[in-house]
């Protein structure tokens, strides 16, 4: 063999020696697979439908690859690499619970609902908007979120909430809002000035038993699922599955629920808004007249 | 393997043929082989992927910022563009970990050949006439510069970058380092940059997948016209202010940049390393703009991707001659101060980076022109000479990347420039219209096998080979003397390189 063919040779056996290295390590371990979602569900025929746009596992898998497996890992578990450092942990697709939804507390939700959380991200936590994202390639996530869960064959998703106009912005309104917010305990978790200090914040916890935190108002943050008046409506007329925060729907009417986004409207006082602005006058003049909230207001807080 | 062949191995050795420098790169493509099934195989077997250097901060994969690291793609771009803030209200330093320190370290290990042919070399070597004409080949085990980069945010909506950089000898300078007031009066069309920075590039020179002495960087960003004393270089950090802005998704960006006209030098010098010439007094502008936006795909599947069209130009001015500062004793001590008789010059250019499916593709063209002054290295106190013209240039490349999946991709790029417009110094020696002229041809392949947390590791093949013609090639291959100025120069690199970042 000359020189020149035994390098030619060399060369080649080399490139398959490289080739092979690969594929005998990705045999082994996931670390260095070519495809660390090789154990994931059949993606072939699972589709999502938002807005005209069709969504497609199969492209979706190539972007949670991407873009999501680090922290909702390669099982779809909320279990990635990234889930030990991560406060609140990552969704677990496996049960297809989510928090934001349009439909009913327990229902799975719609795909444009999983769409505008893809879009929106979720603030004060890791999960970022992946806005710059094309619309189609969130549609296709979707997609292929919805391949980790047998509930999707088996079930719709549910209803969407049917939100009414809003009513107007009034200090009844507001008033009323505040009797509900003693009524239905929501100071209990969100605290009496919705700082997340009421007496049951430090014992809750999430789906998995995890610690969770209720929703401090008073910081203006955007709210988990939106940041309009609309949103918050529908937060708590649906829940947040998964979390202690529960669905109001069966409890309270269209109306009073307005009333309720209308108070808590006056807890953001970080955040400059229509409803804080109005009560401030209100509690200027009538602020001694006001029962606190709290367990000392059982009679009601007005 | 004979005697004849361990004498031929020498490097320095002209007729070490290209046979056996396959066999030397089998060799090393074997242990590479073994190698990487063997660390492989020792590794946790945990299901882990890649965190980027700001994983410790956020805990996304690499990939989720980067198309291959460094290059970035629209999310990446977005996070850039936004002060390095996911703007998901835990930006500001004050919720991290205090045992978070935001940096990062690159080097890149490396085994390369270079050669470079019509070199005046010893007509018989070791005998140091350098009358002979021959090609100069150098190769083995080697050592990249070392970046140290830390970058991040004050608090929220202020972002820096430092970024000190040593050559491969540890030599350090500062590559970047700027201060960003991020999303003024709330609006994410209002950033301001101050400090030494890459420019506005839509096809990014610093976040090159190319990492060998030809390959490693844009011939066309570093382009001058033969005989031109313009020092100017499209893809070198440059030093001032920046204004910066883009819609929320970064589909839309602008930037405009006044820069100090000495080429991103320190200390009033146009360099950033000592001994460097003295600047001038004036100022630079960059314009960039690009948009982006997504293509359709077939009726029935998803779309082929982001597709981003931009445009450039940079004005620019340099001095022709300096002041000089003496001791008294004449012009033997006099030494340049300042640099005066500023000439004007311009680059201008298009690029995109367009997407089908997995295959991306970087084009890029651009036009430059300079003063004759600049081009003749004339000072501008005295007259032109006859027939002295402006220089200009024009070219580009095409680079094309091809993503098996977020762990591996394949490259390659050409590149054409020609000189549209010769100097007249090289007019007045009857030189042909094709000198100054480059093409280049690079391959690669970059596999990323393991992406742990707090580190990436990309293993970095290449073929690069550029010929230049009167001019030596802009990697520094070769003994800076072209034999035959009007005849070609090839230069050609191999590159095996094991790329980490931690």
């Amino acid at each position: 063999m000359t020189l020149k063919k035994f390098a030619v040779t060399f060369a080649l056996g080399s490139v398959a020696l490289l080739t092979a290295g690969a594929t005998v390590t990705t045999a082994q371990s996931h670390v260095n697979s070519p495809d660390p979602l090789l154990g994931a569900p059949s993606v072939a025929t699972e589709t999502s439908s938002i807005d005209g746009i069709t969504g497609h596992a199969e492209e979706g898998k190539h972007l949670y690859r991407r873009f999501c497996i680090g922290c909702h890992g390669p099982d779809g578990n909320g279990q990635g690499m990234n889930a030990q450092w991560i406060d609140p942990q990552p969704r677990d697709f496996t049960e297809a619970t989510f928090k934001c939804r349009s439909t009913p507390t327990g229902t799975l939700p719609t795909d444009e609902d999983l769409y505008n959380a893809v879009t929106r991200g979720f603030v004060t936590t890791n999960m970022p908007s992946w806005r710059p994202l094309s619309p189609q390639q969130r549609a296709d996530m979707v997609a292929f979120i919805k391949t980790w869960s047998p509930r999707w064959a088996k079930e719709k998703p549910g209803a969407t909430l049917n939100i009414p106009p809003e009513t107007a912005i009034t200090i009844e309104s507001i008033l009323h809002g505040r009797e509900l917010f003693q009524k239905l305990e929501c100071w209990k978790c969100h605290g009496p000035t919705g700082n997340a200090d009421g007496p049951s914040a430090a014992t809750l916890t999430d789906s998995k038993g995890n610690p969770i935190k209720p929703f401090n108002f008073s910081t203006g943050d955007r709210f988990m699922c939106g940041d309009t008046n609309r949103d918050l409506f529908r937060i708590f007329m649906t829940g947040l599955d998964g979390s202690p925060m529960p669905s109001f729907a069966d409890v309270i009417q269209p109306n009073d629920a307005w009333d309720l986004v209308h108070f808590l409207r006056t807890l953001q006082v970080a955040l400059p808004n229509q409803e804080l602005t109005l009560w401030q006058s209100y509690k200027a003049a009538h602020g001694k007249d006001l029962k606190p909230i709290g367990p000392d207001s059982a009679g009601g807080a007005q | 393997m004979s005697k004849k062949f361990c004498e031929g191995a020498s490097p320095m050795n002209v007729n070490w043929s290209r046979w056996k420098t396959m066999l030397t790169c089998a060799v090393l493509l074997m242990a590479i082989a073994v190698c990487d099934v063997r660390t492989a195989s020792a590794l946790p077997s945990g299901k882990v992927m890649a965190i980027p250097a700001f994983a410790r901060k956020y805990g996304l994969p690499c990939s989720a910022c980067h198309t291959a690291w460094p290059e970035l793609n629209n999310f990446g771009q977005v996070f850039r563009d936004n002060g390095y803030q996911l703007m998901n209200d835990r930006d500001s330093p004050i919720w991290q970990n205090p045992s978070y320190f935001p940096i990062t370290f690159r080097i890149t290990p490396s085994w390369h050949r270079e050669t470079a042919n019509n070199q005046a070399i010893d007509s018989v070597p070791g005998n140091g006439d350098a009358a002979g004409v021959g090609k100069f080949t150098q190769s083995g085990f080697d050592l990249s510069g070392m970046d140290l980069w830390s970058a991040g945010t004050l608090y929220k909506n202020i972002s820096f970058v430092l970024l000190p950089s040593s050559d491969p000898t540890a030599v350090w300078h500062f590559e970047s380092a700027f201060i960003r007031f991020d999303n003024l009066h709330g609006s994410p069309w209002l950033n301001v940059k101050f400090g030494r920075f890459e420019l506005d590039n839509l096809i990014s020179e610093k976040r090159l997948l190319f990492l060998s002495n030809n390959g490693g960087f844009y011939q066309i960003y570093h382009f001058n016209d033969p005989g031109d004393s313009n020092n100017f270089g499209f893809g070198d950090n440059q030093i001032g202010v920046e204004l910066a802005g883009h819609s929320a998704n970064s589909y839309t960006r602008y930037s405009v940049s006044v820069l100090s006209s000495n080429e991103g030098g320190v200390n009033f010098t146009t360099d950033v390393v000592p001994g460097a010439p003295p600047s001038n007094r004036s100022y630079d502008v960059n314009l960039a703009f690009s948009q982006a936006f997504n293509a359709p795909g077939p009726p029935g599947e998803s779309g082929f991707g982001q597709e981003r069209v931009g445009a450039f130009a940079y004005i620019g001015q340099r001095p022709t001659y300096f002041q000089t500062l003496g001791d008294g004793s004449g012009p033997a001590s006099a030494v340049p101060l300042v640099g005066l008789g500023n000439k004007p010059f311009y680059r201008i250019g298009v690029g995109a980076d367009l997407s089908y499916k997995n295959l991306e593709l970087l084009p890029l063209f651009m036009y430059g022109h300079d003063n004759p002054y600049l081009g003749t290295s004339v000072p501008s106190t005295a007259p032109l000479p006859t027939g002295a013209q402006a220089p200009t240039f024009y070219g580009g490349f095409l680079e094309a990347h091809y993503y098996l999946n977020p762990q591996n991709v394949a490259l390659a790029r050409f590149e054409q420039i020609n000189v549209g417009q010769q100097s007249f110094n090289n007019i007045s020696a009857g030189v042909p219209g094709s000198n100054g002229n480059v093409t280049a041809y690079t391959f690669g392949y970059r596999w990323y096998p393991i992406m742990f947390s707090r580190a990436g590791v990309a293993l970095d093949g290449e073929y690069s080979r550029v010929r230049t013609i009167g001019q030596e090639p802009l990697s520094g291959d070769g003994t800076g003397v072209v034999a035959n100025p009007f005849n070609a120069v090839w230069s050609s690199s191999i590159y095996f390189g094991i790329d980490f970042a931690f």
